[in-house]
C-alpha cells in the first residue's frame, strides 16, 4: 500500500509478527507493506483481534516485527537497540492510546510536558509548551485538573496534546475514540481533522467507520494482512460532524 | 462453618499458589520469632547451671569476709547469729602473682583443709582437692590460663602442683570473681603502671580463684584475709541478712548473698538475652516493615479476587477474614518454626562459663515463652495485613472486577522539584511519590537495619578491645560474638529480603507508569536507573536516621537496659560511620538492581 505524495514518512515492507511455535503459531501480522507520505493521514480498520494495534506498535517502535523492515524518516528502526528506539520514540513519534494512558496523579499539564522533560528540554520551556498545546486542544482552563477530573474526551485531548508535545514525524493513534461517547467523538475527530490541516502526518487504528471521514487514505485489514484500500481525497474537510454522521 | 470452611479453603489454595511469596513471608516473621524465643529461652535457662553447682558443693547463702585478722572475732560473731545454722571456715585468703607457662595473673588463693565442709564444698571437674604443695585451680579461670591437672605453676615464685580444677558456687566464675583481699580488684584492661593511672599499689588485676591448704596459703602470705560461708535456715533470707549484718560495728563485713552471686555467675547469659530480646524486637519492626509491602502487593494482586468474591455475595468482613487468614496460618506457622529452632540452637549461646557444673541443656520451653512467641508472630502479621486487608474489603466491587490499580498519591511539590532533574531522578522521584507509605516502610527497614549494625559494631570492638571488660573471659566473649553473628545474619538477611521485596513491589506498582514512560521516550536504563533510585533515596536517608539517632539511641537503650558502662565503649569515628551510610546505600543499589533492571525491560506494548 503506497501513499499518492512520493516521500515516505513512515515504510514498512513485509512486516511479520508471530506468536508461539510449531501448531500453536499465531501470526498477527502477516507479510504488510505501507508507505505513508508526509502530511498524510491514514486510517487502519479492521474487527478486533486483527493485527491493527500490533502492526501499529511496530510502526512506532513499541514492539519489534518477527520479520521484515519498518523505516521512520528513511532510517531503519526494526533492527536499532532499546536505546535508539527510545531516542526515536522521544522526538519522531506520538502516541495515541483508547485509554488514554495518562498519569493519574499528574495534572493536565504536567501530562503534557512529560513528554518535553523527557526529551531533555528546560522545564520552563516544556511547561510553555504544554500549555500552548492545550490551548490549542481547548483545554486551557483545565489545564491544573488531574485526569480523574476530567471527562473521557477531555482526557483523550490531552493525550494528543501530549502525542505532540515534541512535533514529531508521525502521531500514531490506537482507537483513539474507542473509549468515548458520541460528543467526546466529535471533539477527538474535530481535534484530527486539525492536525491534518496542519499537515501532521497521522496514522490512526480504529474499528470505528466515523472515523475514516477524516482520513486520505482507508486501509482495510484482516487476519494480519491488508485486504482493501480506499482513497478519499479533498472529502473531509469542512462539515466533518455531518459526516461522520454525529451533527444534524 | 461452611464459612470458616470456605476461609480456610480460600487461604490455603492462594498460599499454595504464591509459594515463593509465602516462603518469604514466612522467613520474615520467623526470623522474629527465632530470635524473641532465643531470647526468651536464656532468660530461663540462665540460673540452671548455677543452681546445679550450688546444690553439687552445698553452696553457701552467705559469703562474709573481713581484710584483717584483727577483724576476725566479726566473722566467729556472725557463724552464732541468729539464722545461721551451719558455716565453714574461717579460711585465709591471701593475693599472689600466679605463674603458668608463659602467662601470669593476679589470684585470690583460699586456704583450705583437704577433709571436706558441709558448707561451699568445691567439686573437682578434673582431679581431686588439695593436699600440701597442691593446688586447685577455679574451672573458668583454669580455662582462661589454659591450665591441666599436672601442669605445674608457681605463686609468687612459689612451685605448686595442680592437683585439681574445680567448681564453686561461693563465687561468680572467672573473670567475675568477687574480691575478698585488700586493698581491692579492678576488672578490665591492665594499664602500664597502676600508680600512674591512679590506682592503689597492690590492686589485684582480673584476680583468678585458687584453693590451696591453709598451710600453704599462710606460708605465701602470714597475714592473710579471712573468708566464711554461712547456710542459713532461709536461704531466702539471704540478702536480708547480708543487709543487716554488713554494717556491723566491730568493723566492716563485706557479704554477698547468693542471689548476689547468681546475678553475677548468669550476667553472661543475661546480657545475650538482653541483646537477643532487643534484637528480637528490631527484627519484629523489620518483619513489620516488609511484610507490609510484600502484603500491599500480594494483595495489590487480588483484586480482581476480592471482586469476585464480593460479586457472588462475600461480605467486607468475609473478604477482609479470607486475607487475613492466609497471614494468620503463615505466623501460625512461622510461631511454630521460629520456636522449634529458638529452642535448638539455644544451647550454643547459653554457655555461660566452664566455671559451673553442668549447662543448660535443652532449655525448657515455658507456656509464657510459647504464647508470648505466637502472639508476636501474630501481632506482626496482623499489623502489616490489616491495612490492605481492609482497604480491600471496602473496595468497589466493580472496580476490583476491572481490576484497577490503587490510584496513586499526588505530592505536587516533589513533582514541580522533578521536573528540573535528569530523567532517571525525575521519574524516581515521581516513582517514590506515588507511594509515600512504601518509602516510610523503605526508610524505617532501612534505619533499624543501620542501627542494628551501629550497635554490632560498637559491641564488636568493645569485645576487641577491651579483654576482660564487664566479667566476660575469652569464652564468654566467644559466646557473646555468636550471639551478635547470631543478630547480624537475620538482621542483614531480613534487610535484603526487604529489598528486593520492595523493589519488586515498586517494579509492579509502576509497570504501567514505566511503560508509559517507555513510550514517551524513556530509555530501558532511564527507567531501571529510576526504579533502583527510588530505592536507594530512601535507603540514603534511612542510613543517615538509622546512624543518627537511630544508632546512638539503640546503644544508649541497651546500655540503660544492661547497665553497661558505655564511656568505656568505643563509638565508630566518622568515616567509619561515612562508610556505613556508603555500604548501605551501595548494597541497597545491588540488591534492588536486578529487580529495576527487569521492571526497566519489561515489553511495552503487552503493558500497555
Amino acid at each position: 500500500m503506497s501513499n499518492a505524495a512520493g516521500t515516505s514518512v513512515l515504510r514498512a515492507r513485509g512486516v511479520r509478527k508471530e506468536y508461539g511455535k510449531g501448531e500453536g503459531l499465531v501470526r498477527a501480522v502477516d507479510g504488510v507493506d505501507l508507505d505513508v507520505g508526509a502530511g498524510e493521514t491514514v486510517a487502519i480498520m479492521g474487527p478486533s483481534g486483527c493485527g491493527k494495534s500490533t502492526l501499529l506498535h511496530m510502526l512506532g517502535g513499541l514492539d519489534r516485527p518477527s520479520g521484515g523492515e519498518v523505516s521512520l524518516n528513511g532510517r531503519r528502526i526494526d533492527d536499532i537497540g532499546e536505546k535508539a528506539l527510545a531516542r526515536m520514540r522521544r522526538t519522531a513519534v506520538g502516541f495515541v492510546f483508547q485509554s488514554f494512558h495518562l498519569m493519574e496523579e499528574l495534572t493536565a499539564v504536567e501530562n503534557v510536558e512529560l513528554s518535553a522533560l523527557l526529551a531533555g528540554r528546560s522545564p520552563r520551556a516544556a511547561r510553555r509548551r504544554a500549555e500552548e498545546l492545550l490551548e490549542q486542544v481547548g483545554l486551557a482552563d483545565r489545564a491544573r485538573f488531574l485526569p480523574s477530573a476530567l471527562s473521557g474526551g477531555q482526557r483523550q485531548r490531552v493525550a494528543v496534546a501530549r502525542a505532540l508535545s515534541n512535533e514529531p514525524l508521525v502521531v500514531l493513534a490506537d482507537e483513539p475514540t474507542g473509549n468515548l461517547d458520541s460528543a467526546a467523538t466529535l471533539d477527538v475527530l474535530q481535534l484530527f481533522e486539525t492536525l491534518h490541516e496542519s499537515g501532521q502526518t497521522l496514522v490512526i487504528v480504529t474499528h470505528d467507520p466515523r472515523i475514516t471521514a477524516t482520513t486520505d487514505r482507508v486501509i482495510s485489514m484482516r487476519d494480519g494482512a491488508f485486504v482493501d484500500e480506499t482513497r478519499l481525497t479533498g472529502g473531509t474537510t469542512g462539515r466533518l460532524g455531518a459526516l461522520a454522521g454525529l451533527e444534524d | 462453618m461452611g464459612r470458616i470452611l470456605l476461609v480456610g479453603r480460600l487461604a490455603v489454595r492462594d498460599l499454595r499458589r504464591r509459594r515463593t511469596e509465602a516462603a518469604l513471608l514466612l522467613l520474615a516473621i520467623m526470623a522474629a520469632t527465632t530470635t524473641l524465643t532465643l531470647g526468651l529461652v536464656l532468660r530461663d535457662a540462665a540460673g540452671d547451671p548455677y543452681q546445679s553447682t550450688r546444690e553439687a558443693t552445698s553452696g553457701p547463702d552467705v559469703v562474709a569476709s573481713v581484710g584483717q585478722s584483727s577483724k576476725l572475732s566479726g566473722l566467729e560473731k556472725l557463724a552464732g547469729a541468729p539464722g545461721v545454722i551451719d558455716h565453714s571456715g574461717p579460711y585465709p585468703v591471701v593475693s599472689a602473682k600466679l605463674q603458668a607457662s608463659d602467662r601470669t595473673s593476679d589470684v585470690q588463693a583460699v586456704g583450705r583443709d583437704a577433709a571436706p565442709t558441709s558448707v561451699d564444698q568445691p567439686e573437682p571437674t578434673q582431679g581431686g582437692w588439695v593436699g600440701d604443695g597442691g593446688v586447685v585451680v577455679e574451672a573458668a579461670f583454669a580455662n582462661a590460663l589454659d591450665v591441666r591437672v599436672g601442669d605445674q605453676v608457681t605463686l609468687d615464685g612459689r612451685s605448686f602442683k595442680v592437683v585439681g580444677v574445680a567448681v564453686t558456687a561461693a563465687m561468680p566464675p572467672y573473670p567475675g570473681t568477687s574480691c575478698i583481699v585488700p586493698p581491692g580488684c579492678m576488672s578490665g584492661p591492665v594499664p602500664g603502671d597502676l600508680a600512674d593511672a591512679g590506682m592503689p599499689r597492690g590492686l589485684l588485676q582480673n584476680p583468678g580463684l585458687v584453693w590451696l591448704t591453709q598451710a600453704d596459703a599462710r606460708s605465701l602470705d602470714p597475714d592473710p584475709s579471712y573468708v566464711m560461708n554461712l547456710k542459713l535456715a532461709d536461704p531466702n533470707e539471704a540478702q536480708a541478712f547480708a543487709d543487716a549484718n554488713e554494717g556491723d560495728p566491730s568493723g566492716a563485713t563485706p557479704m554477698r548473698s547468693w542471689e548476689n552471686i547468681l546475678e553475677d555467675a548468669t550476667e553472661l547469659a543475661r546480657d545475650s538475652q538482653i541483646l537477643l530480646l532487643i534484637g528480637a524486637w528490631l527484627l519484629g519492626l523489620l518483619a513489620v516493615a516488609g511484610l507490609s509491602v510484600l502484603v500491599g502487593g500480594r494483595i495489590a494482586d487480588q483484586t480482581r479476587r476480592v471482586g469476585l468474591l464480593k460479586a457472588v455475595g462475600g461480605t467486607p468482613g468475609l473478604v477482609a477474614a479470607v486475607l487475613l487468614a492466609e497471614y494468620v496460618l503463615v505466623a501460625i506457622v512461622a510461631a511454630a518454626a521460629g520456636l522449634a529452632v529458638g529452642s535448638l540452637t539455644a544451647p550454643l549461646l547459653t554457655e555461660s562459663s566452664a566455671g559451673l557444673v553442668g549447662s543448660a541443656g535443652l532449655p525448657s520451653m515455658t507456656m509464657s515463652t510459647v504464647g508470648l512467641v505466637t502472639a508476636v508472630a501474630l501481632g506482626v502479621g496482623m499489623v502489616a495485613t490489616v491495612v490492605p486487608a481492609v482497604r480491600a474489603a471496602r473496595s468497589s466491587t466493580v472496580n476490583a472486577l476491572a481490576d484497577s490499580p490503587r490510584p496513586p498519591r499526588r505530592i505536587g511539590r516533589l513533582i514541580a522539584i522533578s521536573a528540573r532533574l535528569p530523567v532517571p531522578l525525575l521519574l524516581a522521584l515521581r516513582v517514590a511519590a506515588r507511594r509515600p507509605r512504601r518509602v516510610v516502610l523503605s526508610v524505617v527497614s532501612i534505619a533499624i537495619t543501620v542501627s542494628g549494625i551501629f550497635v554490632l559494631l560498637v559491641l564488636n570492638a568493645f569485645l576487641s578491645t577491651q579483654p576482660l571488660t564487664g566479667g566476660y573471659g575469652d569464652a564468654q566473649v566467644e559466646v557473646l560474638r555468636r550471639v551478635l553473628l547470631v543478630w547480624t545474619v537475620i538482621l542483614l538477611c531480613l534487610a535484603a529480603v526487604n529489598a528486593i521485596a520492595i523493589t519488586w513491589a515498586t517494579v509492579l506498582d509502576n509497570r504501567h507508569s514505566s511503560a508509559l514512560a517507555r513510550a514517551l521516550g524513556a530509555t530501558p536504563r532511564d527507567v531501571s536507573a529510576a526504579l533502583a533510585a527510588a530505592q536507594v533515596a530512601p535507603a540514603l536517608v534511612g542510613a543517615v536516621l538509622g546512624v543518627f539517632p537511630g544508632g546512638f539511641a539503640l546503644y544508649g537503650a541497651i546500655n540503660a537496659i544492661t547497665g553497661g558502662d558505655g564511656d568505656r565503649a568505643t563509638l565508630p569515628s566518622l568515616w567509619q560511620l561515612l562508610a556505613l551510610v556508603l555500604a548501605t546505600v551501595l548494597v541497597v543499589a545491588a540488591l534492588t538492581s536486578v529487580p529495576a533492571r527487569l521492571g526497566g525491560r519489561r515489553p511495552v506494548a503487552e503493558t500497555l
